[in-house]
């Protein structure tokens, strides 16, 4: 078989891996959630589905997919079905530049190709050289799907949800920029693979202690962009119903959820992989490559895990923003401190060159 | 060949909506075209091997201006077009005098274009972007263009917020 069609097959192999596992992810992310929360708040939470309500997530997607499509009568009816889908296809764009732990080596199973045995299998759709950049220009599309589906909808709430939702996302989208420049500056590259080796050795070395200012505003920046709470105005139940997705229904609200997740999971994955270390243990006897890469793979899974328990957590714990506070915050504390330390951090690099 | 499969889809689509841009009477239809268009340029930069200038244009343009746009329309909540031809007689022969200038300048321009025989390959990686435009030659309008920007920055929140 030639090299070409190997490496397409072995892309093509990632990519389906990828998607389908982001799919599984946000299923059972929305039941942990809810799980969580629960155990937050005193409650039992969704457990009748299953042992410990472990099948919640297929029950709710069969009904989503058994509910009535419903289009409002005013509604703008192109721009309505294209919202969630536009909200989709960014958000899973998005997650081709995430790196999801090192190189896997594929064991030399016997019932496996020749060509596949030993292979190492970079986990990352495209490693481009603009890297994280990519992500920051695909974020700022994200924003459009759920303007659209605001807009389309023809309803007051969902307009001012989709208004405050545009105004949220570009305002703090400059500080989650701004927040990436000092670990680009350590790492003097774009590319994540490259970031995440730069903090490899103890887990002093992790970009979390080494620039971590950038790090606390990444993780207010990243939970705004998200849409999680404490900053989930666009969809601020308790004054816009349910803002941008009121008037949505059935599999097209399933969208919109699952764009919103797979938003949150890029941002989790993200800041993993920018700010703690990556697929890197920490401990540099306990190499990430081991046992076939598989101690890498897992190192980063469970950072993730712990990093979406955190958003989970934020969302038991803490109250909304009042709108202006938003704006406030993010225009007069979180971007001057970014800036401020970007300087810091390139006055200190000169200073050691 | 995939590139050119892929260049002459991006083209036809950026000017497909280029046209819807201006077609449409739905300002809203418009900035979602115009979308549209900055999106399509930036595949074809990617194309060209210039994956800086293609994120770049995606953030500032697509992602950045016209948010902004998209935002004051939905805002003042802007209405579709009635369907009026529009001006009076004197402003429609004005506007067929420059159209008809301008067709002869794009004529000439692509009269006096010189094409590429083959596919010419551009390192524009952004290492070279970020030395080319800090290097002596461009440096000084780099930084006049940043006082520019901060100008105009400084300029609308003096208009904007009169008691500061």
């Amino acid at each position: 078989m030639s090299p070409l069609i190997q490496e397409l097959i072995e892309k093509a192999l990632v990519v389906g891996i990828v998607t389908h596992g982001l799919l599984i992810v946000f299923s059972f992310c929305t039941l942990i959630e809810r799980r969580v929360l629960a155990f937050m708040q005193f409650r039992l939470g969704p457990n009748r589905t299953g042992p410990q309500g472990i099948l919640q997530p297929f029950a709710d997607g069969i009904k989503l997919f058994f509910k009535e499509e419903f289009i409002p009568a005013g509604a703008n009816k192109p721009l309505f079905i294209l919202a969630p889908a536009v909200a989709v296809a960014t958000a899973f764009m998005s997650t081709a530049i995430v790196t999801y732990g090192g190189a896997l080596t594929v064991p030399a199973f016997g019932f496996l190709p020749e060509w596949l045995q030993g292979r190492v299998i970079e986990l990352q759709i495209a490693d481009l050289e603009v890297g994280i950049l990519y992500l920051f220009a695909l974020s700022s599309l994200g924003v459009y799907g759920i303007v659209m589906a605001g807009w389309a909808s023809n309803n007051k709430y969902a307009l001012i949800g989709g208004l405050r939702s545009s105004a949220q996302m570009f305002s703090y989208e400059l500080a989650l920029g701004l927040s990436w420049v000092p670990v680009i500056l350590v790492t003097s590259s774009f590319r994540l693979p490259e970031i995440v080796a730069g903090q490899a050795g103890w887990f002093w070395n992790w970009n979390c202690f080494v620039v971590f200012p950038a790090f606390l505003v990444y993780l207010v920046a990243g939970t705004a962009e998200a849409n999680r709470t404490p900053f989930d105005l666009p969809e601020a139940e308790t004054e816009l119903v349910a803002g941008f997705h009121t008037e949505y229904s059935s599999m097209k609200f399933a969208l919109l959820q699952m764009a919103e997740y797979v938003n949150m999971i890029t941002i989790s994955a993200l800041g993993v992989n920018m700010f703690l270390g990556g697929w890197n243990t920490g401990l540099p006897f306990l190499p990430p490559t081991a046992a076939y890469g598989l101690v890498g793979f897992f190192t980063f899974a469970a950072k993730v895990a712990g990093f979406l328990f955190f958003f989970f957590w934020l969302r038991g714990t803490l109250p909304r923003f009042r709108y202006d506070q938003l704006m406030h915050f993010g225009w007069k504390v979180l971007v001057p401190v970014a800036a401020v330390f970007i300087l810091v951090t390139a006055g200190v690099l000169a200073a050691l060159a | 060949m995939i590139e050119q499969i892929l260049f002459y889809t991006l083209a036809a689509l950026a000017l497909v909506a280029a046209i819807v841009v201006i077609a449409q009477r739905s300002p809203i239809y418009s900035a979602f075209a115009l979308i549209v268009v900055l999106c399509s340029l930036s595949g074809i930069f990617a194309i060209l091997g210039s994956p800086f200038i293609a994120v770049i244009q995606i953030v500032v343009y697509a992602g950045a201006i016209m948010v902004l746009f998209l935002f004051v329309l939905m805002l003042l909540n802007v209405q579709k077009e009635a369907d009026d031809p529009g001006g009076s007689k004197p402003l429609r022969t004005a506007a067929a005098a420059l159209a008809a200038v301008f067709a002869a300048q794009v004529g000439l321009v692509i009269a006096r274009a010189r094409f590429a025989s083959g596919p010419e390959q551009y390192e524009a990686s952004t290492r070279k972007v970020a030395e080319l435009l800090f290097s002596p030659t461009f440096l000084y309008v780099f930084e006049a263009t940043s006082i520019l920007i901060l100008a105009a920055l400084v300029g609308a929140i003096v208009l904007a917020k009169r008691d500061l």
